[in-house]
């Protein structure tokens, strides 16, 4: 048993975990955000992608006793007053079907723009596919998801 | 704004699933609640002596363990098959019994024989572990050809040698004499690779049982729930339908492998009462692959003689099925109904007969994964056809239009009844955004590299839209297939529609409101799309089939008839008007001619205060209706695969991915691409990637995504897509369902594509590129022998 001091979504929370708390579960089940989704066991799919410190991770093999003085985001947390372009671009290029890949999609989208960008190199729909790769969509065949990142990463 | 049918409305669903305010089961926690785990079989094959559950029930946060002489003790019923398919014979289906926690004997690795409920998820799991099961392994057999052959282990008593029926449609003698007449015979014998559905969403049920009520409440993963709360309550005696709820929320995908009642969700609903707690359950992934329906896993036989102009003169098919260990709910419609019948295709076959064996073996059960038969189907018509193209020195494009049906309707050998399509039309449409005609020099740019090009065709047919119930009723099936729906205009002139389809990504809730919107002329924001709940819904017979535009939309439709008739006649008489020269426009009702109008909720409200309506007549506004359909809807299309495969390493890359449909009328063209995308998406990895293995012990060897390739990004295309529409002249919009074509047409243009570029024959699915290296390889090697 840890306690943690974390800032999730611009809130601080004080919470004591069990050492083998996974992130996604105390988002999940300690703080109710169930925005997050959990599709495999194996760190595979990506459903579970939020922000720790401002960098994509998988939440379901983060503990969240290691996350003391951490900053969390998830897609809970992206939108300030208004839709992030990320999101707005997946309503209007159609990224969704039944919406479960759908914030983990959005977490990798937004964390992919902002490295590029940061690195000043182009984010082309073949390096898009690419940086998918640990994201599993089974619903949309990927071509709209690619559209919609392509999308945003021209607003952000 | 008015919003119109064809227009590319976005998504109101969106901003809850963008946002992360979807709620799908497990997002749901109900007060009270408590976790099951289930304690699975690790042997495919074994007796079970005897179940200790002393050292689990001594746990801490442990509330009970439950097994399945108490829950059959309970009266719980068997799960059922719901379609019932007789032998050429006259004989009936075999159906061996299946208890939601196995008694005697275990079939499958990840049979459940007892339920473990505690206080959280985890002391359920570590309880679970805790259970002693004394098990005697019995031989296994994993292959449907191998379960069907002589000196196999027994699985049901009931079912001898495994064979559940032996099943045959079409005419055998004229086959048989028209092979027999023919130029040309393509044999080949043919494999439909097993698959695992795979929603990302796993399945989850939470159930509350209310004492005082006697009253049960499912939340859970379904397709339809309305389906579930009707099967639960008639066959396995869970409750009497008026005592129990289902609701389906959001949920992440379906593909069908949510359409079935699953013994975990009868097992929550039962544990619900014998604890008086909630009982939530949540598959992950592992369990998932052991546990959930799969698709496909056939082993075919098939001769397609040809006359010396390429005419196609019979068909003869021989089919063995695997139905897993027992027979899911439309296991045994998937390889007979939804496969036989297609046996034509898009093509004019005088003869044709389908012969199909149905075995039971020691894997999960298999039943309808995406497009259900038909994928089966067109993968062998296509590659057959592709292939006696190249046998008789043929361009495909021709040989299949040589062979195309051109006139409709047009009855088949095989029951269906095609009503409209007009396929040499879609088929140029593909050749033409595919630029086939610049392929060669493609093809020869691409050798220059060390690369080869391939090009390959699918040209296919669906029945969709299931079903008309007297029909499938003939046929055996156990429902009727009919949609149901209710308009109910508000007195504030708003609409809500109650529908019996369900939304798991289809969009529902814009394109049903997009109908309404574009009839009524009003705002889409002011309808409001219900489903996926039987307290609110009146019945539903759910979403699988491509069945919610042509079955579900029609019902919708059919209750504005209703409405707007009856608006017509309070306008008539709060104007004095004839309801003839009445126009519906602007979110009003207007007289032809005039300034005379009632605003949409001018009418709302005259409908509710009953002030002033016409003699006779009753309050409110609300109207229900049902629909079945007269016949079958039947989407079609043309696809072109163009590939690049390198020879060093045998890896395939889809260059480009050309789709031509004709779904009839297109509601929402953006939604309707995004199905195309998703089902072809699907078709892809059904050729390149995707395979479940077990091995011959009956372990699963493909049990997680280390193991079992799921299509990625990067293993995808940019599709380009088409439509043209000929109208389905069945239902009142003219629609036929979209949502399986891709998983349909796909896999034989992939195949087709790749067999092209490396001229070799007989490359089996998936083909990864260790399977085409070798092909590449075995063609060296033979043509070196020559
Ligand atoms: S749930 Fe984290 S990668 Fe699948
Ligand atoms: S939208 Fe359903 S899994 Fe991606």
């Amino acid at each position: 048993m840890a306690n943690i001091n974390i800032t999730v979504n611009g809130k601080s929370v004080s919470k004591d975990v069990e050492d083998n708390t996974l992130l996604v579960d105390f988002l999940r089940e300690d703080l109710r955000l169930t925005g997050t989704h959990v599709g495999c066991d194996t760190s595979q799919c990506g459903a579970c992608v939020v922000h720790v410190d401002g960098k994509a991770v998988k939440s379901c093999t983060t503990l969240a006793a290691s996350l003391d003085g951490a900053v969390v985001t998830t897609v809970e947390g992206v939108a300030n007053g208004e839709l992030h372009p990320m999101q707005t671009a997946f309503n209007d290029n159609h990224g969704l079907q039944c919406g479960f890949c759908t914030p983990g999609m959005i977490m990798s989208g937004i964390d992919m723009v902002n490295r590029y960008k940061a690195d000043g190199r182009e984010l082309t729909a073949d390096a898009i596919r690419h940086e998918l790769e640990g994201n599993i969509c089974r619903c949309t065949g990927y071509h709209n998801i690619v559209k919609s990142i392509q999308d945003a990463a021209a607003k952000m | 704004m008015s919003t119109k049918i064809g227009d590319r409305v976005k998504r109101s669903e969106d901003k809850r699933f963008i946002t992360g305010a979807g709620k799908y089961t497990d997002d749901i926690r109900q007060e009270n609640q408590a976790y099951a785990a289930f304690v699975r079989s690790p042997y495919a094959h074994a007796n079970v002596k005897g179940i200790d559950a002393s050292a689990a029930e001594a746990m801490d946060g442990v509330i009970a363990v439950l097994n399945g002489a108490q829950l059959t003790g309970d009266g719980i019923g068997n799960i059922i098959c719901g379609w019932a398919v007789s032998s050429k014979d006259g004989s009936p289906m075999n159906m061996g019994a299946w208890s939601a926690l196995a008694t005697e004997k275990v079939r499958y690795v990840g049979d459940a024989v007892a339920v473990v409920i505690a206080e959280t998820d985890a002391l359920a799991r570590l309880g679970a572990e805790a259970v002693e099961v004394d098990y005697e392994e019995l031989p296994t057999v994993v292959k449907a050809d191998k379960a069907l052959a002589e000196g196999a282990p027994q699985i049901h008593e009931n079912a001898p040698g495994n064979q559940i029926f032996d099943w045959e449609i079409g005419d055998q003698a004229a086959t048989d004499a028209a092979l027999a007449t023919a130029a040309h015979i393509t044999e080949v014998d043919i494999t439909n690779n097993r698959l695992s559905p795979n929603p990302m969403e796993p399945r989850a049920a939470i159930a509350t049982y209310d004492a005082a009520e006697e009253h049960y409440t499912l939340y859970t993963t379904s397709q339809n729930p309305h389906v579930a709360r009707l099967v639960l309550s008639a066959f396995y005696n869970v409750a009497p339908e008026h005592k129990l709820r289902v609701i389906a929320p959001d949920v992440g995908g379906g593909f069908g492998a949510k359409i079935y009642i699953y013994p975990e969700e009868i097992t929550c609903l039962w544990a619900s009462m014998k604890t008086n707690r909630s009982v939530k359950w949540t598959s992950d992934r592992s369990e998932a692959f052991m546990t959930d329906a799969h698709g496909r896993d056939h082993i075919t036989n098939a001769r397609m003689g040809f006359d010396a102009d390429g005419k196609i003169v019979g068909f003869k098919v021989d089919t063995i099925a695997n139905v897993g260990a027992y027979m899911s709910l439309f296991s045994s419609a998937v390889p007979t109904y939804l496969y036989g019948t297609l046996m034509s295709g898009q093509y004019d076959m005088p003869a044709i007969h389908c012969n199909v064996r149905t075995a039971y073996t020691n894997t999960v059960p298999v039943d309808a994964y995406r497009g259900a038969g038909r994928p089966e189907a067109t993968y062998l018509i296509e590659t057959m056809m592709e292939r006696a193209a190249r046998e008789m020195a043929m361009d495909p494009a021709e040989l299949r239009r040589r062979n195309f049906i051109q006139s409709f309707p047009h009855q088949t050998p095989v029951i269906l009844a095609y009503d409209a399509g007009d396929f040499p039309k879609i088929l140029q449409m593909a050749q033409e955004s595919a630029d086939v005609a610049g392929f060669a020099t493609r093809k020869a740019e691409a050798a220059s590299r060390g690369m080869l090009r391939g090009l390959g065709y699918s040209t296919f047919i669906e029945a969709c839209g299931l079903a008309p119930s007297a029909a499938a009723g003939s046929l055996g099936a156990g429902v009727g297939l009919w949609e149901s729906a209710e308009v109910r205009m508000n007195p504030v002139g708003t609409i809500e529609v109650l529908t019996g389809s369900h939304s798991h990504g289809q969009g529902h809730e814009t394109t049903f409101a997009q109908i309404v919107a574009d009839r009524f002329d009003i705002p889409i924001e002011n309808v409001k799309i219900v489903h996926g709940d039987t307290d609110k819904v009146q019945f539903g017979m759910g979403t699988y089939g491509s069945r919610s535009a042509p079955v579900g939309m029609s019902a919708v439709v059919k209750a504005m008839d209703k409405v707007e008739a009856k608006i017509k006649k309070i306008v008539a008489h709060v104007l004095e008007a004839d309801e003839a020269d009445l126009v519906i426009e602007g979110g009003a009702v207007s007289v032809a001619g005039t300034d005379k109008q009632m605003l949409w909720h001018e009418i709302g409200l005259a409908a509710y205060m009953a002030h002033n309506l016409p003699e006779g007549m009753e309050p409110g506004l609300k109207e229900t209706a049902f629909f079945d359909p007269v016949n079958f809807s039947f989407p079609s299309g043309a696809f072109i695969c163009e590939v690049e495969v390198d020879p060093e390493t045998g890896t395939t890359e889809i260059v480009q991915f050309t789709s031509a449909d004709d779904f009839g009328t297109i509601i929402n063209p953006m939604i309707v691409e995004g199905q195309v995308h998703g089902g072809v998406a699907q078709g892809i990895g059904q050729a390149l990637l995707e395979q479940v293995i077990y091995d011959d012990d009956g372990q699963l060897l493909t049990g997680s995504y280390m193991d079992y390739t799921m299509p990625r990004a990067d293993d995808l295309p940019f599709f380009t897509i088409d439509h043209h529409a000929t109208p389905s002249p069945n239902n009142p919009l003219g629609v036929k369902g979209c949502g399986e074509a891709g998983a349909i047409g796909a896999p034989p243009a992939v195949i087709n594509a790749i067999t092209d570029a490396i001229g070799a024959e007989g490359l089996a699915m998936p083909a990864t590129p260790m399977n085409v290296w070798r092909a590449i390889q075995a063609a060296k090697s033979s043509i070196a022998a020559e």
